[in-house]
């Protein structure tokens, strides 16, 4: 029996005696297959999980409360750490909000090198996603040949932005820098390796028997619960809703490039396993698409609008009114017009949506983070119970949660 | 006399605002200039009371009175086809009214619109749970209530969700401080020694940067270095951190021998 006093409350870790035979655990919040903080109590029947109360919120950080204190610009780098996995996504996310906030058009040229960006971030994710969910499941070689791959991804982005997690490479109004160098040559050797590498990855996971037997016909997210529950991404796609808001409501130049929408009938893990491998190969076709358009694109990578953009820095240093205009906007920030958005996108998990409500101050009104994962994670509740303990790590790994975005 | 500070709205003010200054706003079109939406919204307004409804940047807002939440989002679910409940949350206003604004962001995907439903309540008035028609405003209302209060009738279970269950106030009000309240401060304390032990730790200080220097804790001084928690030294002390001889298995890096690679292979 614990002795319980002050220092140590009593943590109910195991409960043994209960009426009914049932065990209640605590999976987590320390758990290496809960990626990240998600403390999950299961009560089990044997080995079956009767009932899962998700328990989120370890990690919580207030970002609402702080970008309500914060200028719009001062904000980009912290939307960085919610899904660090990706973080161009949910720069771009923000970003695109706050433009659709004020109504600006975004140059040719960034929103090439933005597609770029965004895709690459989403193979990136997906590889991550590939390597951890299969090493949960007990595939290590996997997680050691997908992080490989995602190091030269990320060297890619090191070369673009500087950083290789928190990119912050997305700016309100366009990007910070034209591509470097040689860049996109790196990048097409990238893209030109990478379909042999998922190649390898299917050829090691599709008809391998334990794979198989531990993701089919596991985690079953039925077209009705994913409605009802709000899925989004792979997970809405997993369940044979094509719904892909890159497609339906095209932002940048999405609607220019050609790229299918993958979706499994089959509703299971083992379908969204199969439609990540296949939604990194439309990357792989889009990013080939927007490099000839990258080239075609007049070279100006800011959006130009005096009354919330700065200007380029070579004018800021010679140039009086716009040296002005950027010390007014450092200091006090922009000020978009009163009024509210919600624009979602895309993230490599679902839909990223940003709700903003401006009142025509420096500072958002209220700024709501509709993350993908936090909705991924409450259908946990309904999608357990009936499994086993150890698909519960599949299901969890598969549904690719990312704690950050939950709790924010 | 103390100069005068507003606690309902303890946010971030911009230092300097021009006084002419008028913001602009961001256009609100009518709703017939879309065809599905003017559809829907006539469909709505056969059946509920709507107090307004204009189209903003492409998604249709429609107010509707607090009392037929539920009533509209299942008919807009049922009826006109909105299958998605994709956000909802709350916006403070009670600085300025003593009303809080409920949103829901439902979306279409078959005809592929975005409509946003509000209303406003007062600070204490209850709003029944959406829950039952749509399973993702479990979590969403938890949130909700976690961060604003806003007390929802009929949720299966009504509890914070973000902030631990016994947390004091609720901290996206605009009352609430950015950096936490007094209870904010002390929470681990009074929970873990009880609340006489305060005096004890003394006030939290939140610069980053302090370093004390006679603190051998959390800080080692080179060529100062003293057991953990003893008093600081003002002796030089020079430790070998090599092992005389190796250490087993463990190879010294000879730059010459090492191959430098110019670019990943």
């Amino acid at each position: 029996m614990q002795k319980v006093n002050r220092l140590q409350p009593f943590f109910e870790n195991l409960v043994f005696e209960r009426d009914d035979d049932t065990m209640i655990i605590n999976f987590g919040p320390q758990h290496p297959s809960s990626h990240g903080q998600l403390r999950l109590i299961l009560e089990l029947d044997g080995e079956k999980v009767t009932k899962a109360t998700p328990d989120v919120g370890y990690l919580h950080r207030g970002m609402e409360k702080m970008a309500e204190n914060m200028i719009y610009n001062e904000f980009l780098p912290t939307t960085d750490r919610m899904d660090y996995i990706a973080a161009t996504s949910n720069n771009y996310g923000f970003a695109h909000a706050v433009e659709e906030l004020i109504g600006l058009e975004v140059p040719r040229r960034a929103q090439t090198i933005r597609m770029m960006l965004l895709e690459l971030n989403r193979i990136i994710s997906h590889l991550f996603w590939l390597a951890t969910h299969a090493l949960d499941v007990g595939a290590m070689t996997i997680f050691l040949y997908a992080f490989r791959e995602r190091e030269y991804a990320m060297d890619l982005m090191e070369d673009y932005c500087g950083a290789r997690l928190t990119h912050s490479s997305v700016r309100i109004g366009g990007v910070p820098l034209d591509l470097p160098e040689n860049w996109i040559t790196k990048l097409s050797k990238f893209i030109d390796k990478l379909p042999s590498d998922i190649a390898d990855y299917e050829g090691l996971l599709d008809q391998n028997r334990i794979w198989k037997m531990r993701l089919e016909g596991v985690g079953v997210i039925t077209p009705e619960m994913a409605q009802s529950w709000g899925c989004s991404g792979p997970s809405l796609r997993g369940s044979g809703i094509a719904w892909d808001i890159r497609k339906e409501e095209p932002y940048e130049l999405y609607d220019e490039v050609d790229f299918d929408v993958p979706i499994s009938t089959t509703c299971d893990s083992y379908g969204r396993y199969k439609l990540h491998m296949e939604e990194m190969r439309q990357s792989i076709k889009i990013i080939r698409q927007v490099i000839g358009m990258y080239y075609k694109t007049d070279p100006q990578i800011m959006a130009h609008a005096p009354n919330y953009i700065s200007a380029p820095k070579e004018q800021i240093m010679t140039q009086n009114y716009s040296l002005m205009q950027h010390f007014v906007l450092v200091t006090q920030g922009m000020r978009p017009p009163v009024g509210e958005v919600y624009v979602p996108t895309e993230s490599p998990k679902g839909e990223l949506g940003f709700y903003i409500n401006s009142q025509g101050g420096a500072y958002p009104y209220r700024l709501k983070l509709r993350a993908p994962s936090f909705w991924h994670t409450s259908i946990l509740q309904e999608l357990l119970p009936g499994h086993y303990l150890a698909d519960v790590v599949t299901i969890i790994g598969n549904l690719n949660i990312v704690f950050g975005e939950i709790d924010r | 006399m103390r100069a005068y500070q507003n606690k309902k709205n303890v946010q971030k003010k911009p230092y300097y605002t021009d006084r002419f200054w008028v913001a602009p706003q961001i256009p609100k079109e009518d709703v017939s200039s879309d065809e599905i939406f003017a559809k829907d919204l006539e469909a709505l307004k056969e059946n509920f009371d709507i107090k307004e409804a204009y189209i903003q940047r492409g998604q249709l807002v429609v107010y509707i009175g607090a009392n037929e939440n539920v009533e509209v989002i299942t008919f807009l679910k049922n009826q006109l086809d909105y299958n998605f409940l994709n956000e909802l949350s709350a916006i403070d206003w009670l600085e300025k009214s003593g009303e809080f604004e409920i949103f829901y962001q439902l979306l279409s995907t078959t005809k592929l619109k975005r409509i946003r439903i509000k209303f406003f309540i007062k600070q204490k008035e209850e709003i029944r749970t959406v829950s039952t028609i749509y399973k993702s405003a479990d979590w969403g209302e938890r949130e909700m209530y976690d961060m604003f209060g806003v007390i929802i009738t009929g949720h299966h279970y009504m509890k914070r969700i973000l902030m631990p269950e016994d947390w004091h106030d609720h901290p996206l009000k605009k009352s609430y401080p950015l950096h936490g309240d007094e209870e904010a401060s002390w929470y681990e304390i009074d929970k873990i020694f009880g609340k006489d032990y305060r005096a004890v730790i003394g006030p939290e200080n939140r610069d980053s940067s302090r370093v004390d220097e006679n603190d051998t804790y959390n800080f080692a001084r080179i060529h100062h270095e003293v057991p953990f928690g003893d008093k600081p030294s003002k002796e030089i002390v020079h430790t070998d951190y090599q092992e005389e001889g190796g250490v087993f298995l463990v190879k010294s890096l000879k730059k010459a021998d090492s191959k430098i690679l110019k670019e990943r292979p």
